[in-house]
Parts: structure tokens; sequence; C-alpha cells
């Protein structure tokens, strides 16, 4: 029989996991901490990936500056959902792997000092769907920058509405862009920041109605889903169509801008729609 | 693909509706679902001309073209002017094909935003009429803009100034019906189905086969008695006999008798009590809870690590030397030596 020491390595199948990704458009192995610090777009194709909603809001804001509001909105399960699983098992196992309550945050925090209500979406919590919670966070934070007359950025990653909530995650769009159009009405700004994949019910709403629409680099941004496309009409949707940059080219998009760029783009982008007094040395 | 765009008649035969059979509710719902889409089922031409004293119609978005898949004019229905908009499937093959079966194009949504923004400036109420599989999926559809026509008309709907009352006849298809069906009363016909995504959409979803399109429908609680219990609907309107392919007039009669009832109603609110109320009825609409939570905190950004911090002393360094003067003859200029 032999002797078994004790492993003083991890395994290794468990290395490559934890400290290496492969990209998805380019196959290269990328070291985890590296593609961190590039956030989170790939050094050597230039490939975004998909981020946190903690992750971007860490990207955006001016460190430290963010306050969280209404983190303890849960999802109810009004149709009593169930497909292969019951829809209140899916929200906890996504709030197990997520550390969220539902696929989207909210709060006020700062850009290059200025004083915003942004809203992140998770694609990792349900595909970033909208129920009611997610519906009630856009609607709320509209609301909360009429009040303050902040400018509202909604960053959206999502594939649309929640099809467990059925037509009540619908009504979100009506609850969500009738906030929206009383911010607009009051002349508060609201840029819309689509990552990748911003669809459906999140794209025929507020992603689509920012008064400044911006784009990450090839993300997928589209009504109709490929499978939902086949689906419905029978005919498989063509290829490379519904990415950020044929949006662009049919004028839905202002500008594909790249991760590391965002943030000062949205400073500068607020600076003109919200004028504040202009601050000394800024001149 | 045809036969299930034209309402699958044999579908539609086969009712569970004998009081004998055993309860199958996936049945009973996938037969309503058959129903709704049903190709005979009076459409809003065929409501207005039973319940309209006069309708004319008015063509075109200004921008694009007039999609025949949405009809839009005013009309006149039991003394009140009001304009209507709604979706007009095809009776036949010929005219489906004419009105891509009843499934609009942006440029339709923009004719019905125009109609409706012309109602409010002349004081004229909407009615709208639901009937829709989806707007139309299509890439010419994406190319256009068909998201942003959408999302245009919900938030149109949700401030007009004028009463709105919407009725879903038919099929309710996600949000090719929400961007004409944002009322103050949402009414729907018995046999009317109101869903975030078609059956089979959800189906190849969620079960990755359409096959499972009555188990999804059944999920989703798409029939309109389950939407008045959702809150979604506030109304549910019988239908004579089978349902109203059976008897389109008497189905308008009864439709119009609501219709001018809620439109009295309406009548009688102030214009900023109406919209303020149609606000607070959306943003009510979907439950929550809310629990103790911690607050989610960004990470920090990313900490330079041994190496960085060796190549940023490197660099620095690096900068503090002046850069050696070239020397000797070179044929090339020295910006070819960036990159």
């Amino acid at each position: 029989m032999p002797v078994k020491f004790p492993q003083f390595r991890p395994r290794r199948e468990s290395m490559p996991d934890r400290m290496w990704t492969r990209c998805p458009s380019c196959e290269e192995q990328l070291f985890n901490k590296h593609l961190e610090k590039a956030m989170n777009v790939c050094p050597s194709c230039g490939h975004h990936f998909r981020l946190a909603a903690t992750v971007r809001l860490g990207q955006l804001l001016d460190e430290g500056t963010f306050e969280e509001h209404d983190p303890g909105l849960v999802s109810l399960d009004p149709l009593e959902f169930v497909d292969q699983k019951a829809y209140p098992d899916r929200v906890a196992a996504a709030q197990l792997a997520t550390g969220l309550k539902d696929a989207a945050i909210w709060g006020f925090g700062r850009i290059e000092g200025q004083r915003i209500a942004i809203v992140a979406m998770d694609f990792g919590f349900m595909g970033g769907s909208m129920g009611a919670v997610v519906g009630e966070k856009v609607a709320r934070a509209a609301e909360a920058a009429l009040e303050s007359r902040a400018p509202l950025v909604v960053v959206s990653a999502s594939g649309g509405a929640r099809m467990q909530e059925g037509t009540l995650a619908l009504m979100q769009l009506a609850k969500t862009m009738a906030a929206l159009e009383r911010l607009r009405a009051a002349g508060v700004p609201y840029v819309s920041v689509m990552s990748d994949p911003t669809t459906g019910g999140v794209f025929a709403s507020f992603a689509a109605m920012g008064d400044v629409n911006l784009a990450e680099p090839n993300a997928l941004i589209g009504f109709a889903g490929a499978r939902v496309g086949a689906g419905t009409i029978g005919q498989e949707l063509p290829p490379g169509f519904q990415r950020a940059e044929f949006l662009y080219r049919h004028g839905f998009v202002d500008r594909v801008v790249p991760r590391p760029a965002l943030r000062h783009e949205l400073a500068q982008l607020l600076r003109y729609l919200a004028p504040q007094p202009v601050e000394a040395g800024r001149g | 693909m045809v036969d299930r765009l034209l309402g699958r008649r044999e579908g539609a035969s086969d009712q569970p509706d004998a009081p004998e059979a055993p309860v199958d509710r996936k049945a009973e719902v996938w037969g309503r679902v058959q129903l709704a889409r049903n190709l005979r089922r009076p459409r809003i031409l065929e409501l207005l001309e039973v319940m309209a004293d006069e309708f004319v119609e008015l063509h075109g978005d200004r921008v694009f073209g007039d999609d025949e898949a949405i009809v839009a004019g005013f009309a006149t229905i039991g003394g009140h002017r009001v304009a209507v908009v709604g979706q007009q499937k095809g009776a036949d093959t010929e005219e489906n094909v004419r009105r891509n079966f009843g499934m609009p194009h942006p440029e339709g949504y923009r004719k019905a935003m125009r109609i409706m923004e012309l109602a409010e400036r002349s004081a004229l109420p909407v009615v709208s009429f639901v009937d829709v599989p989806g707007a139309h999926p299509g890439s010419e559809s994406e190319e256009r803009g068909i998201a942003e026509a959408i999302a245009r008309s919900v938030g149109l709907m949700t401030r007009l100034r004028t009463p709105i009352v919407t009725v879903i006849t038919g099929e309710g298809g996600s949000g090719g019906a929400l961007a004409i069906a944002v009322g103050d009363v949402v009414l729907a016909l018995e046999n009317a189905v109101y869903s975030v995504i078609s059956p089979e959409g959800c189906a190849s979803i969620l079960w990755r086969t359409t096959d499972e399109a009555p188990t999804a429908a059944l999920a989703m609680r798409m029939t309109a008695q389950d939407q008045q219990a959702l809150g979604v609907v506030d109304e549910v309107i019988p239908e004579p006999g089978e349902g109203a392919h059976a008897d389109p007039e008497e189905t308008a009669r009864r439709l119009r008798a609501a219709i001018v009832r809620e439109l009295d109603r309406l009548a009688s609110l102030p214009v900023d009590a109406l919209v303020e109320r149609r606000y607070r009825r959306y943003r009510a609409l979907g439950p929550y809870g809310e629990v103790i939570a911690p607050v989610q905190a960004p990470p920090p950004p990313p900490k330079a690590g041994f190496a960085d911090r060796l190549r940023g002393l490197i660099e620095a360094g690096r900068g503090a030397i002046p850069a050696p003067l070239t020397v000797g003859r070179r044929q090339d200029p020295p910006a070819d030596e960036d990159e």
C-alpha cells in the first residue's frame, strides 16, 4: 500500500479555474490578475468580458463615493412560476452565486466629482433579467435623480424581461418609462450605457431611451433574441447583426466606447448635459 | 409555420369545454391561446365596423412608410369622438402577407404615436385595440429601431394628457402589445391572452423546445382572467357563445358598451388627476419584498503587485535619465521609430 503524503499544493485542476481565464474571442489564456487590471478587457484582442455590477461601479465611480440605496429589495413569486426549477429556487441560487439580492444595484455616487444617480445591472443574476425589483430600482433611481436634479446613468446588462414574473415583468417597461418621461420633462439628463448583452424588454425601454446612448464594443444589443426570433417567425437571423457597431451604424447609439475610456467619456458628457459652475482649475 | 401564425384552426376546435371532462388546466389554457389566435377573430377593423358610427383611417409615420399591421385613425363610438389605434392581422394569406401577420415594424408604432400625439392636441381620448403575436422580429425591424419605437410609444402613453382606454382583443404579445396598451383602464376579451413573451419563445428558452409551449402558456398565467387577478387587466368582457370568432357583431356590441362606459367615466376626471392616476397604476405594478441587506461596496481598484511596482520604479528611473542623443547619420526620419 503506497504511503500517502499530505498535499501542500492545491490540486492542479483547481488552479486554472481560479487563476486563468480563456478569452472566448481569441482563445488566449489570460492571467486573471492581469485581466482585472485591464478592466476585464482582453489585452490581446480587446474582447470586453461581462462585469459584475459592483465591479462596474468600481470602474466608473470615484473611489469610495458610492452609497447604495434599497439594497434589500427582493423578488416575490406572484405567478408561482415553475419551469424546470421553481422561480424562488432560481432566485436563491442567483443570490448565492452573485452576493446580490437581484439583478441591479442603484445608488448615488460621484464620477470625476459630479454627483449622479446610477443603476448597474448584473448579467450574472438570472441573465440580468428585469422583474419587479429591477423595474422598481430603475424607477426609484429616476425619481431620486429628479428630486435631487442629479443626472441619471443606467448601465444595462440584461437578457430582457424576467419570464418568471410574466406580464408583471412586462409592466416594468411602462413603470420605468413613466419615471424616465418625468425625468426628461424636468430637464434632468439621462445617459444609457449598453453593455453585453442588452436585449428584449430592457433594450425596449430605458436602455434605448437615453438622452445620450453609449455602448461597449461588440456588445449584443437587440430587441428579439435569436432564439425568440427563430421560434416566432421560423427564420434564423443573420450572424453579425445586433452588435453595438450595428446599432451605431443605424443611428441608435451615439458612441461606441471602449471600457478604459468609458468613465472619462461619461464625465465629459455629463459636464455638458448637466452644466454646473465651472470649477476652479478646470477652466 | 404559416399554420401556427394563422391560428391553427384544428387546435381551436378541440376545446375541452365539456364540464364532465377532467380539469386539464394546460389543455384549457392552450385552447384559449388557440382561440385568441383564431383566424376569424374580429380585429380592430371588424370591431369598428360594428361599434363605430364613422371611422376615418389615417396612414403613414411621416418618416419611413405606412405599416398596414397597424391601423390608426379617428372614429365616433357612442357619441365619443376618439382616436383609435390597433394591430390588424389579415383574414387570409394574401392579407396576412400585406399586413405581416399583424406584426408591426417600427413605422407602425411611429404611426400610432403620431395619431396619439394628435389626439392629445385635439383633446380626443384614445382607444387602443391590441392583438399582436409580437412586434416584427426581423432584421429590417431591428435596423429601423423596433426597441426604440416601442420604448418611445410606451413612454408617450404613460404621459399622454388625454384618456386612454385599452382593449386586449386577441393576442397580447409582449412589448409589441404594450407599445399601444398603456391605458387608464385595460379591458380584455374573455379569450384574449397577454404574456411577456410568446409561449413558443418562452418554451424555447426555458425548456429548450417549442413543444413545451402549452406548459409555458400555463406557467405564464396568460389568460385574461389570470391577468385580471394579477392586476394587469382591469375587466374581462365575456364573449358570446363559442368565442368572438363565432359572433363578431355581438362581441363588438359588448365591447362598445364597456368602452363607452369607460370613456364617460374618464371624461369626468381632470387631466392632471388622470395622468397622475395612470402613473400610479403602472408605478404600483409588480410586487416585491424588502429584507434587511448589507449595502454593496464596489471593490477597490486592483492594487499594483510587486511586479507592477518594480516596473513603475524602472520606468520612473528611465524617465529621469535623459534620452540618449541620436548620433551618426540615419536615412529614416526619427518619427518612424515609434512603433
